[in-house]
């Protein structure tokens, strides 16, 4: 069954912009990002949108549709009533380059000051020994395809630019609990979520969580059980003591 | 074509900050995202309303009967605390008429609810809007979550935890004391249903619990080293994807199980007994 749908599409740079109304056919089995390239196709061929692989693995079609967070190629039409008019914008969270495409790099200058992986000095590559159960945890977390939802949609930064510098977000917070929990990795992590990447003023609303596509458990497997290792090391009143206490004696 | 009025440049702030795309609207959302935060709003103030009265109440905890006490007085340790009621001692003097009887455990079960990563969410929602939905801006020019005093003590959730098991366990007694039958040997009544209830809701919240899950097996870095503590931990984390629904239902079993038991206590109704 074809339909004549109503999208508004956000269209414009750096200096201004504004939503633009477009009537455009929709097909069966269709999803919206089918329907940003039949656009492009037919009326507007300058339209500017960033995708790749069509499959929600790339992580590239980030977009907000009726101002939620999501791929625009794992969004089918099907969820949307014909009479429904549907708004297409840019991630309201990054700087807009043209159109849809926004400057993300924000996110790689955070993944950057995450320390990488750091195994025992006595143990060279491919002597790596591990258990199933003991990396399986972290494994939830490679699910990770970057598209930055969850970072798009966390008030930390989306209300609040002034958090950007303290704050890394949720995936790259993800990525130190992922890290921390990995039998292999000997670096100190919980200062560092802590102090220098801002985890207290995550307040785990669980938005990062109700948007990831691949449905990881951001908020209860990864940023909740760091924080109950922060303040095991920082805020805990009898660790504290008992530190205390051995160094005495 | 449409276009809106965006905010001049000494008011962007968030999703009008410079650079970003120019978009009058504050949320595109067209759901009804106002709902859940309200109906949250509902809920906690009825149970803030509701324990507040009781609290102050100091009457009608404990139908001497049939053996039922609330589980927002227990234990009753307090002199002022009805014949009966005291199985654990009455260790605390009697405070006054204007001095809540429960002030031992009810501090306790608040601040455990009150730092459980639940309500925190709950909260921060329904109450204090940072946000008040997914892609829906908050109010505030100024955040900074719960990484400064007070809000940062939110992380004793576990020690809130580990009172709120020790008074489970005094629950746990209380409802094996359910099953006394009025006067003498054994008995049961719909109050001793609901206390049963109320026991496995309060449990099922409790060891969903994420401080419990973290305690138990979560903060291991080689579950391999400890199988029965991996195996707690698979436990705990099957339930935990649930942790918000069990703290909404022992909620309302907690209300149930002491309006039922004041009610029997002031005699406004009779304790249906299945067997005495």
């Amino acid at each position: 069954m074809s339909y004549e749908a109503h999208f508004r599409v956000w269209r414009g740079d750096i200096d201004g912009g504004a939503l633009h109304d477009f009537t455009v056919e929709v097909n069966e089995g269709e999803v919206v990002l089918d329907i940003i390239h039949r656009i492009q196709a037919t009326q507007a061929p300058d339209l500017a949108v960033r995708w790749n692989c069509k499959a929600g693995k790339c992580g590239s079609c980030s977009a907000e549709i009726n101002g939620w967070p999501r791929l625009m190629c794992m969004t089918r039409m099907s969820i949307f009533s014909p009479e429904e008019i549907i708004t297409i914008t840019p991630l309201r969270t990054f700087p807009v380059i043209r159109d849809l495409v926004t400057d993300v790099s924000f996110n790689f200058k955070k993944a950057q000051a995450v320390p990488s992986f750091t195994p025992p000095k006595e143990l060279q590559p491919g002597e790596y020994r591990m258990q199933q159960v003991d990396v399986e945890r972290s494994q939830e977390f490679r699910k990770c395809i970057e598209c930055f939802l969850c970072q798009t949609v966390c008030h930390v930064i989306r209300d609040h630019e002034e958090n950007k510098p303290s704050f890394a977000g949720p995936r790259f917070l993800m990525r130190i609990a992922e890290l921390d929990m990995h039998p292999l990795d000997v670096a100190d992590r919980k200062d560092l979520a802590q102090d220098e990447h801002g985890l207290g003023y995550c307040n785990i609303t669980k938005c990062c969580t109700e948007v990831c596509p691949e449905h990881i458990k951001i908020t209860d497997n990864a940023l909740i059980p760091m924080k109950e290792r922060v303040m095991t090391r920082k805020y805990d009143p009898l660790i504290w003591l008992g530190r205390k206490i051995a160094r005495r004696s | 074509m449409a276009t809106g009025t965006v905010p001049g440049p000494g008011k962007a702030r968030g999703v009008f900050s410079a650079g970003r795309a120019q978009i009058a609207e504050k949320t595109l959302r067209t759901d009804n995202w106002r709902a859940s935060p309200i109906f949250m709003a509902v809920i906690l103030g009825i149970f803030v309303v509701y324990s507040g009265v009781r609290l102050f109440m100091n009457d009608n905890y404990y139908a001497a009967q049939e053996h039922y006490l609330t589980p927002m007085y227990s234990p009753c340790i307090s002199e002022a605390c009805v014949e009966g009621s005291s199985d654990f001692g009455t260790w605390l003097p009697d405070l006054g008429t204007g001095v809540p009887i429960a002030i031992l455990a009810f501090p306790i079960l608040t601040l455990f609810r009150a730092t459980c990563y639940y309500y925190r969410k709950a909260g921060w929602r329904s109450f204090l809007l940072s946000p008040q939905a997914c892609g829906v801006p908050e109010p505030w020019k100024k955040y900074t979550g719960e990484s400064r005093f007070p809000l940062v003590l939110a992380n004793w959730h576990r020690y809130f935890w580990m009172g709120a098991c020790l008074l489970l366990l005094i629950n746990t007694f209380d409802a094996f004391k359910a099953f006394e039958g009025v006067g003498d040997g054994i008995g049961m009544g719909v109050g001793t249903v609901i206390m049963w209830v109320n026991l496995i809701a309060l449990w099922m919240y409790s060891m969903s619990c994420h401080a419990c899950r973290h305690i138990l097996g979560g903060q291991l870095k080689h579950f391999s080293k400890h199988p029965v503590r991996y195996r707690i931990w698979k436990f705990i984390s099957k339930i935990n994807p649930k942790h918000g629904d069990w703290a909404l239902i022992s909620l309302f079993t907690v209300i149930a199980t002491d309006a039922y038991i004041m009610a029997v206590s002031a005699e406004w109704i009779s304790d249906f007994r299945f067997f005495n």
